[in-house]
């Protein structure tokens, strides 16, 4: 089925502004991961592997969100070589954690912190793989659940879609038979507009959703954050709340804007 | 376009094929735009002239990502779960260094058996981390293969046996923390779930296993082929005096050094150096030091298990190891004191009577340091009288390790000048690896040049 007439398809992994977990997770696929490698060429994949085969690519799996002019380039030369680009991880699907500079001033934080201005070119925002180029499938999660990541790749490779729910947790928890903890407990918890993928961990482990994966398909913020106040919590708390490792997912920005102006 | 090309190795050599007079006369230049195997994106960059080496430069672009900048603002008690988010490789350890930051401004001090869940926790990561580095990241090097998916056909039950105890660390951070990368149990003060002795029963069949694993590993990699290569260094790690040091101790140092946590800032500084993002670290007035495996190792031998000394003994290091390249060795005699450690604590785990104990923001300074898998990470925090953070700065293992790498770059090239370039760079290389650099740690304070609208 390969692109270029091989008989084993070729996979590439690319690392952009992440700390590394998500491509980890291919590595932590312990179980599968030297049969994958079997029916798989590991074309590129520098944290693994020193060999470098040139593209094009079968499938390039992209982590990281673009932060500096010179990535903003190099994810055009990934598109290019890459027959399907599937971003993985909330840094590649909405910008990560270092989005949280786009609501402030970039100016301002490096005048603060850093002290002699030197060699780095940096974008004053961290955006998605999307903002940049087409992308085939963006898989969630910070990190990305592993189960997932193999479930993508096969789909790919065998050209259907994948089988990835864009539900709540919600349903997690009831298919785990996790108390709600909103109700049951009084926590303030994110899953009722946050995707499913993780297996509703947090929930299972007393404390509430803090939305890793991102806002789900039809997210009702606002009726949510309704709830958090009636339940005490702050605006303070509920702009942290959104504004985290998916803040400027659109859903999430939006809320979170909302209460910063209240 | 002339960007840097991940997906090429680039050796460039001029004149490459003067053969021995090229070495001697002209200059030759190494580069390896995107070195593999390690966690984050760095480059080298090596000149050697008339065959003495004029300059080695560990470079590291990895972006930055300002942590310590948005941390402002955020709440004190959000501090585990956003610094995780620094290192996928070691969540752990950025969750360890915060919550004691934190614990320490709140004058709190964890009960036995939270304490010793955390250090449960820190075992599982330890485990993982180095099984992950000693047979899927390190290993090749010694064995030439560029990867463990090429070893494996040769060695497939080494990398089998790897990668089972691998996930042996990562089970741990399941059940304790809920997932192995970014774990969501770890609070201040404790953890939000503990669990029930009953949960332990499938783990401790597998850290019986583990323990005779990681023995042999220890044994496997004692007997790879190892460069003469035994510098003087100064070794930085913490000591504890009843425990080999993970979350707490003093900061300890070969050469006299031996200072509360909250002193690092006075007896460290980071240096700017012009061609790389990460900032380095010096002793001051002396200059670089050592942290990681080896540097726990020489200063905490006498708190490893009698089985982890014999181990280490049988592998010809009796207590001291000062030769880079064998840091295999002692990272897998770290991993079978991690699964002896973690097989204790489930033995003699009685569950704690709260998950966890309060930690109140006090408007203060809070130090935290801990010994991540690769090296001390130190963190300090200002927190408002409204739990706000204030100001943070966190400096992390790779970054202290940068100089010393460098250094042994200049000393190890001399020795291995007359080979090829594709040899020597290969070489480099693996000195690189002998610290495990974790660059996505490096770099998350990095200097700015400017801001492009």
């Amino acid at each position: 089925m390969s692109e270029t007439g091989q008989s084993k398809p070729k996979l590439a992994v690319w690392k952009f502004a992440s700390c590394d977990g998500c491509q980890l997770s291919l590595l932590d696929c312990e179980d599968e991961f030297l049969a994958v490698s079997e029916v798989i060429e590991i074309a590129h994949f520098s944290e693994a592997t020193r060999r470098s085969v040139p593209g094009p690519y079968d499938l390039s799996l992209v982590e990281g969100s673009i932060t500096t002019p010179a990535d903003a380039e190099r994810i055009q030369r990934v598109r290019a070589e890459s027959r399907y680009l599937v971003t993985i991880g909330a840094c590649a699907t909405s910008g990560g954690i270092q989005a949280l500079r786009n609501s402030r001033d970039v100016g301002e934080m490096a005048s603060v912190v850093y002290a002699s201005p030197e060699y780095l070119d940096v974008l004053e925002t961290s955006t998605p793989i999307a903002s940049h180029v087409s992308v085939d499938f963006e898989l969630r999660g910070c990190p990305v659940n592993k189960h997932q990541l193999l479930e993508v790749i096969l789909a790919f490779l065998h050209r259907r879609k994948p089988n990835i729910a864009t539900h709540s947790v919600c349903l997690e928890c009831k298919a785990r038979d996790s108390v709600c903890v909103m109700t049951a407990k009084g926590i303030p918890c994110l899953g009722p507009v946050t995707q499913a993928g993780c297996g509703a961990i947090c929930p299972a482990y007393n404390r509430g959703c803090y939305g890793c994966f991102g806002p789900m398909e039809s997210p009702n913020c606002a009726a949510l954050s309704a709830q958090w106040k009636a339940m005490g919590v702050s605006d303070v708390d509920i702009v942290r709340a959104y504004r985290s490792f998916n803040g400027y997912a659109e859903a999430f920005r939006v809320e979170s804007e909302r209460h910063e102006s209240i | 376009m002339d960007m840097r090309k991940p997906s090429e190795w680039k050796v460039s050599a001029m004149n490459q094929s003067d053969g021995l007079s090229n070495r001697s006369k002209k200059t030759r230049t190494i580069k390896v735009d995107y070195l593999a195997r390690v966690e984050g994106e760095g480059a080298l960059h090596l000149e050697i002239e008339k065959g003495e080496v004029k300059d080695v430069k560990l470079k590291i672009f990895e972006p930055p990502r300002f942590f310590e900048a948005f941390l402002r603002g955020r709440s004190f008690r959000e501090a585990p779960d956003v610094t995780a988010r620094i290192c996928g490789i070691c969540p752990v350890a950025y969750q360890m260094s915060s919550c004691h930051a934190m614990e320490s401004a709140a004058a709190v001090r964890l009960p036995t058996p939270l304490r010793e869940l955390r250090r449960l926790l820190y075992c599982g990561e330890w485990i993982e981390s180095h099984a992950l580095h000693i047979f899927m990241l390190h290993a090749p090097d010694f064995l030439g293969y560029p990867s463990a998916i090429e070893m494996a056909k040769e060695h497939r039950d080494k990398v089998e046996m790897g990668l089972r105890l691998k996930k042996i660390g990562n089970d741990i951070g399941i059940l304790l923390g809920g997932r192995e990368i970014h774990p969501v149990n770890v609070k201040l003060g404790g953890f939000y779930k503990v669990p029930n002795a009953r949960d332990f029963t499938q783990l401790r069949t597998d850290l019986l296993w583990g323990i005779d694993a990681a023995e042999k590993t220890v044994e496997w990699v004692s007997q790879f082929s190892f460069p003469d290569f035994d510098q003087d260094y100064e070794f930085v790690s913490l000591r504890h005096p009843e425990e080999y040091p993970m979350c707490e101790g003093r900061i300890y140092s070969n050469r006299g050094l031996d200072i509360e946590v909250r002193e690092y800032e006075e007896w460290f500084e980071e240096e700017h150096v012009a061609h790389t993002n990460a900032l380095h670290s010096v002793i001051r007035g002396r200059g670089p030091y050592f942290v990681g495996p080896m540097a726990r190792f020489n200063h905490n031998f006498d708190q490893l298990t009698e089985r982890s000394r014999q181990a280490a003994r049988n592998a010809g290091l009796d207590g001291r190891c000062a030769n880079p390249f064998k840091s295999i060795i002692v990272r897998s005699l770290e991993l079978l004191y991690s699964f002896e450690e973690a097989l204790r604590v489930i033995d003699s785990y009685s569950p704690p009577s709260v998950p966890a104990v309060e930690v109140n923001s006090g408007g203060h300074t809070g130090y935290g340091c801990t010994e991540a898998p690769r090296g001390l990470l130190y963190h300090r925090y200002e927190v408002n009288e409204d739990g706000a953070i204030t100001q943070a700065k966190i400096v992390p293992p790779t970054s202290q390790n940068q100089k010393i790498i460098e250094r042994d770059l200049a000393r190890l090239i001399p020795q291995f000048i007359e080979q090829s370039d594709e040899q020597l760079q290969w070489k480099c290389e693996q000195a690189i690896r002998n610290y495990d650099p974790c660059i996505s740690c490096a770099t998350h304070f990095l200097k700015v040049k400017r801001i492009e609208r």
